[in-house]
């Protein structure tokens, strides 16, 4: 019956169709309404809430998010309308005409109390056992309307049983309040669709395809859902105690990456405002909590931009000089776990175009179980390799059968941002008054082109800036400005580039062996793209499957998440556009000030090539230890 | 379908009518004439709700948009309320005849007519009658000879949801999804089905519209009351000798309405189906009608040896089955409801808990999403209200509650 395939959410779960100006006032869109007995003007199609919160108004919100579209259901932020028999819901009623409202009335008062009564009748379980203590948006509500005992009773059994068949995300319907926030998320924001409400009434609730384990559905682990949860429903398969006793054996030597959004968003968890970067506090924080080597994900990050560089360069010259028709271009970026699973489903058809390149994680760890041991005389066996991550895919990744070419499992163990900043508070340690400390050897400090992987864009800028100094043999501060790739950067969803290749230089030696020469991309224009959730990478794989103009694109970047990793499944809660916009900032002010900020400049880069990686980037040891196959899953689990 | 016409008899629905005669009577009349004819025939919605029709039609009819839609609602769900099934099965001209003049009113190139899925036994009948219309030209393109008038015809059959029956439930009900109120602002009149303008009309509606294109609404103003105009069907069922669906005017009394049928010894007339409201002997002397109790045609008739409690707690576990489940208010509202009930069959509502509860029941009426949760503490209070001396003054509930 539905007419239209790539409209999955349905029309009750829409964003407002009342469109707002960009210039209200010009063009004479502005309402004037009462709010309180306050005259204000608001454009047209502003919704009450919206309006409310301009004019420090407060409503509380529940079933609301800034990130999603509206459902109206939870009714915690209902007022009055004058002329309107009932109250309306504040989030979902836009203003069209001049409406006097009300938002503390007696009714309105007595209303949403009545409603939060009933929401924590049905919500199971205690405050003080729960991961979201403290950070719950039902226990906020709780607080602010003074509820000190249940007046519609309180459910003391547990319904459903909690499902934590998925490396990434764990579900607790019994605290579920029905809110859809995942709902939404999954279906509207990433375009998944793997949570439904199902049944009706008072046996309703949030499930999965056939009622299956989430790990037996086609979720892509990205998370997005954890991150919007406003309580305890949803969170991540927590290592926590796995790792504690790793520490905690003395046999073991554990090792910690950190990626490069973790360290500028931990400090929320502090109670840091967003935007502090604390790269160094935590690297004391790690060694403090027992940690016995402090690594920097973003070396791996160099080393992912080298191979995936070279990779990309010798698509391009098997496409393009010696005309191979089966070269699968625009080559895909590879990093983000969520975005590669969604790929296995959703298109399958199109993994020849993901780049076999490892994410860093995965490359790292591949490293931290042969070539480390072997320099440092560690049993790899003994070896326990964790990495933080803002990210609830790589829990899935890092279990990945594939993802064992070091002999063992190379990555250990996946920890969120959140799960470290737990693991931190229990080790008594309050982060952002640490003294800063370094990242470890063999690897050290890593260079900027690593770092900014954790914002949107931030791979293609860091591959951009190696490929083309390479292909040019010019600077890259010559083509662009402080080598700020400017076009890929920024939160639109999709974005766009086209870069002229007007000089090309001397094959470096350490691919010389792989291309001869560059006189074949003399005169080329460079296209590239990025985008960043699966809905927009939906859109951009729909193009190119129509032969749009992403289908003429060279490479093109794509990431699981709103924002990059800097909105991953495994980052603080809440987030919000503002929010990552910061964590964003943060990013690129931190990357400003570093030594390096090429990833082929690292030096201890090139040491690894001319040690271990001896016949260099996708050579055979690294074909062997940090290339990956990819699986075509479709609609089922493999 | 001859065959099972019954001798019916009312002074506009089941009056006089010929096949296609409204198509002809307002194809020849413009859009702006049929409008004012509808306004000023002052007809209400007659699913319940009781919205004035012409402003809807107006409305839909006003949107811009390269496609509208009108939607015979025929998703009866309403606990005692049979009259539609009436009208599709005996006058399906009157209903089909209306939303040809409707779809050339409004500018809808489509009708859809959403039938309640128990009534798939209608289904091939109803297709039978549409093919007859399409062969007379009464459905399909330049109907009736009208240059670029096309229209026609489709039934969908709904999934069995009480809740699909509010018109924006409806909707995403046949756009295929779960059958759920969407939000309003917007209204489908500019945003409904496939988000382009949307008619929705209740069957007894569109009925009365036919009857009103042709006899003008100057007759039809004849009928009812000052502030209801008009006939409405009533389906009568319960504790009577005859049964059934009758039209009459507006502004007949209850106790009327109560002869008429041959009810004997009735305690209870619960109005306006599960959704409505519980009168009792005292109140028997009230009218329907808009201005004083409104409904949309249900009448149940409870007499002495009838328990209010199990009345009560039928009703509310309607509601409690039937919520969508979507907004807190109604998804856990009515357990309340009917957790209450059950306390008082076992003794155990204390004074102050029912007070809180009536106080749940008015936020349930102004803060649930769509008229399901806003009504459905309509039994209860009313229930409670009119009949405290039976359900309180003795120990679980009354006499008859148990068995």
């Amino acid at each position: 019956m539905r007419k239209n395939n790539n409209v999955r959410a349905p029309e009750s779960q829409k964003r407002l169709k009342v469109k707002i100006a960009d210039n209200p006032e010009d063009i004479g869109a502005m309402v004037h309404i009462e709010i309180n007995e306050k005259k204000v003007s608001v454009p047209l199609g502003t919704t009450i809430l919206e309006a409310c919160r301009k004019n420090q108004i407060h409503i509380p919100t529940l079933c609301h998010h800034d990130d999603l579209c509206i459902a109206g259901v939870c009714r915690v932020c209902v007022v009055e309308v004058e002329g309107m028999k009932t109250l309306q819901a504040a989030c979902s009623f836009p203003i069209t005409n001049p409406v006097k409202i009300k938002t503390t009335s007696p009714r309105v008062r007595r209303a949403r109390k009545n409603i939060l009564d009933l929401l924590l009748s049905e919500h199971y379980g205690e405050c003080y056992a729960c991961v979201r203590n403290n950070n719950c948006e039902l226990q906020a509500l709780a607080k602010e309307y003074g509820v000190d005992h249940y007046n519609f009773g309180h459910i003391d059994k547990p319904k459903f049983q909690v499902d934590n068949s998925s490396y990434a995300v764990v579900r607790d319907m019994n605290k579920c309040v029905l809110c859809k926030r995942c709902v939404r998320t999954c279906i509207d924001l990433q375009e998944v669709g793997v949570l439904e409400a199902i049944n009706r009434g008072e046996a309703t609730y949030i499930g999965t395809f056939f009622d299956k384990p989430l790990a037996d559905v086609i979720c892509i682990n990205c998370g997005q859902c954890i991150n919007r949860c406003p309580t305890g429903a949803l969170h991540a398969n927590d290592p926590r105690d796995e790792i504690w006793a790793a520490i905690d054996d003395p046999e073991k030597h554990v090792i910690i990456q950190t990626a490069p959004s973790p360290r500028a968003a931990i400090g929320e968890e502090f109670g840091l405002e967003p935007g502090h970067s604390l790269t160094g506090e935590m690297n004391t924080a790690l060694r403090r909590i027992g940690f016995d080597a402090v690594f920097d994900t973003n070396f791996a990050a160099d080393l992912t931009v080298m191979e995936e560089g070279t990779e990309l360069l010798l698509r391009l010259y098997k496409a393009l000089a010696k005309g191979e028709p089966d070269v699968a271009i625009p080559q895909f970026t590879s990093c983000s776990p969520g975005w590669v699973k969604y790929l296995e489903h959703f298109y399958p058809d199109f993994i020849n175009h993901l780049s076999s390149a490892k994410s860093p994680q995965q490359m790292f760890g591949a490293l931290l179980k042969t070539f480390y041991p072997k320099i440092k005389n560690i049993d790899p066996a003994n070896i326990v390799t964790v990495a933080v991550m803002p990210c609830a895919a790589k829990k899935f990744e890092c279990n990945r059968p594939e993802m064992t070419d070091s002999g063992y499992k190379d990555i250990d163990y996946g920890l969120t941002t959140r799960e470290l900043a737990q693991m931190i508070k229990e080790a008594g340690i309050y982060l952002p008054e640490l003294p800063k400390s370094g990242f470890d050897d063999p690897f050290g400090d890593a260079t900027g082109a690593g770092l900014i992987f954790g914002a949107t864009g931030g791979v293609m800028e860091a591959a951009l800036r190696t490929v083309l100094e390479l292909v040019t043999g010019d600077k890259i501060e010559n083509i662009f400005e402080n080598a700020e790739i400017k076009p890929v950067r920024g939160f639109e969803g999709i974005r766009y580039a086209e870069i002229p290749v007007t000089k090309v230089g001397k094959v470096p030696g350490i691919i010389s062996h792989l291309i001869p020469d560059f006189e074949w991309l003399k005169g080329i224009t460079l296209k590239v793209a990025v985008a960043h959730g699966t809905a927009n990478a939906k859109k951009v794989l729909e193009d190119i499957k129509n032969g749009g103009k992403f289908s003429h694109c060279h490479f093109i970047e794509f990431m699981a998440c709103p924002g990059g990793c800097l909105g991953g499944g495994g980052q603080p809660i809440p987030t919000n556009a503002e929010i990552r916009r910061k964590r964003a900032e943060a990013i690129y002010k931190e990357e400003r000030t570093l030594n390096y900020r090429k990833s082929h400049e690292n030096p201890k880069l090139i040491r690894l090539y001319n040690e271990f990686l001896t016949d260099g980037p996708c050579g055979s040891v690294s074909h062997k230890l940090l290339h990956t196959t990819y699986t075509k899953r479709g609609s089922f689990i493999v | 379908m001859e065959g099972v016409k019954h001798n019916r008899f009312g002074p506009v629905i089941f009056s006089k009518y010929e096949r296609g005669s409204a198509i002809e009577r307002a194809l020849a009349m413009s859009r702006e004439d049929i409008l004012f004819e509808l306004k000023n025939s002052g007809l209400k919605g007659r699913g319940g709700a009781g919205f004035p029709t012409s402003t809807k039609w107006m409305l839909t009819a006003a949107a811009i948009s390269d496609k509208k839609y009108l939607i015979c609602n025929a998703d009866e769900g309403e606990p005692g309320t049979f009259k539609d099934r009436v009208l599709l099965i005996e006058y399906p001209e009157l209903v089909f005849d209306a939303m040809v003049v409707g779809g050339y009113t409004i500018g809808a190139t489509e009708g859809i007519v959403y039938l309640r899925g128990e009534y798939e036994y209608l289904l091939d009948s109803l297709n039978d009658y549409l093919n007859g219309m399409r062969k007379d030209n009464l459905l399909g393109e330049n109907i009736l000879g009208k240059k670029g008038f096309n229209f026609d015809i489709r039934i969908f059959l709904g999934e069995g949801s009480y809740v699909c029956g509010e018109e924006t439930a409806l909707i995403e009900s046949l756009e295929g999804h779960r059958g759920e109120a969407r939000n309003r602002p917007p209204y489908p009149v500019n945003t409904g089905f496939m988000g382009k303008p949307t008619c929705v009309n209740n069957v007894e509606t569109l009925a009365t519209i036919s009857h009103i294109i042709v006899k003008g609404s100057e007759w039809y103003k004849n009928f009812g009351t000052s502030k209801s105009k008009g006939t409405k069907l009533f389906s009568i069922s319960g504790d009577c000798e005859k049964p059934g669906v009758y039209e009459l005017e507006w502004g007949m009394k209850i106790s009327d309405v109560l002869k008429l049928v041959g009810a004997k010894d009735t305690k209870a007339v619960q109005i306006g189906g599960a959704s409505g409201v519980c009168l009792n002997s005292s109140q028997f002397d009230r009218t329907l009608a808009y201005e004083d109790v409104p409904t949309g045609g249900s009448i149940i008739i409870f007499n002495k040896k009838r328990s209010m409690l199990k009345v009560l707690k039928n009703f509310m576990e309607f509601f409690v089955e039937e919520s969508c489940g979507q907004c807190t208010p109604c998804r856990i509202g009515n357990v309340k409801l009917l957790e209450a009930v059950k306390m008082i069959e076992e003794n155990k509502l204390t004074f102050g808990y029912l007070k809180k509860l009536k106080e749940l029941a008015e936020t349930m009426k102004i803060a649930s999403k769509c008229g399901l949760g806003q009504s459905s503490p309509n039994p209860f209070l009313s229930i409670i209200e009119n009949f405290k001396e039976e359900i309180f003054n003795y120990a679980g509930g009354g006499e008859y509650a148990k068995e």
